[in-house]
């Protein structure tokens, strides 16, 4: 089985206040060191086989369609996932 | 006149607009989200709650069932279709309405009394409003922050599309304190607030007296006379 990785991310002009929620509590963990924090989703698509060509297409089709939404999102990369080839 | 309201697996209020409806003196028509069959209504109506629980986006996956599909047919007919919060959502999923919705600015789910003006009077779920009209709807969400593009928030502007403004305070950090928008054809109308909770006196928002505020019912019966004229 192939594994093909899908990241997706607040656009960066977009609040983002899960990420603000997140980076508010850090502090309180005595974590104080990192300014901004943005939260995104990875998604994970098995495929039956190995990755294709077509299957990366496919996956690219549904990370624009379907898994994020253009107009407060951005695809930042669509991948196989490392060491999972054969 | 018949009306349908769509339920999808974790909608919360479609028996509330079906009542809605049916004080208004329409005909209440279920449409199940599986079914592309509309059931011969002559409006739709995507009420409130969290569909597939909020997963992906909020109205995400729901954008994606068969009866959405038709009603993105019908509403390129120019059915009336009316998107109620979680049904606003899918209109935007759906690109019905342009535009997205995101967290509340506060981060806090938010549930109150909210003042709203009334800016487009020409689209048939708002023609029994005046113009520039006050009226006092309950508004309950977590993602409720409407944001679109420069361009796409100056088309809305411009074009006299967006229907109604949050006017006593902005809620959520909306763009333009835009409360609810309509299609380029008028036909397709989403907001965030939600007229029918308050359609019924001594159920209603706090009016003149205690809950007699019925401000949601002239939404009903907006679409019936739109239909019957």
């Amino acid at each position: 089985m192939g594994r093909i990785i899908v990241e997706v991310m607040p656009k960066p002009e977009i609040l983002d206040p899960q990420g603000k929620a997140v980076r508010g509590a850090l502090p309180r963990q005595g974590i104080d060191i990192f300014t901004d924090v943005r939260q995104g989703k990875r998604f994970e698509l098995t495929v039956e086989g190995s990755v294709t060509q077509e299957a990366l297409a496919s996956a690219q089709a549904a990370a624009e369609s379907v898994l994020s939404n253009p107009i407060i999102e951005d695809v930042v990369a669509v991948y196989e996932a490392p060491g999972e080839s054969k | 006149m018949k009306v349908g309201v769509v339920t999808f697996p974790g909608t919360l209020d479609d028996q509330d607009a079906a009542r809605a409806v049916r004080l208004a003196g329409g005909e209440p028509v279920a449409i199940w989200h599986a079914s592309d069959d509309l059931r011969g209504v002559d409006a739709i109506i995507f009420p409130g709650g969290f569909s597939y629980g909020d997963y992906l986006r909020c109205g995400a996956i729901a954008a994606l069932a068969p009866a959405v599909g038709s009603v993105i047919e019908a509403a390129g007919k120019g059915m009336p279709v009316l998107g109620i919060c979680n049904g606003f959502q899918v209109l935007c999923e759906s690109h019905l309405l342009p535009g997205a919705l995101i967290r509340n600015e506060h981060q806090r789910f938010i549930c109150r009394e909210q003042e709203l003006s009334v800016e487009n009077t020409s689209t048939p779920w708002t023609n029994g409003f005046s113009a520039g009209e006050r009226i006092v709807i309950p508004l309950k969400n977590g993602e409720g922050n409407f944001q679109a593009s420069a361009e796409t928030v100056a088309e809305l502007e411009g074009e006299g599309r967006v229907v109604f403004r949050y006017s006593d305070l902005n809620p959520n950090g909306s763009i333009n304190d835009i409360a609810g928008i309509c299609s380029a054809r008028g036909n397709v109308v989403g907001l965030m607030p939600h007229p029918e909770h308050a359609v019924e006196r001594g159920f209603g928002t706090t009016g003149a007296g205690y809950r007699t505020g019925t401000d949601g019912l002239r939404f009903f019966t907006s679409v019936l006379s739109s239909l019957v004229s």
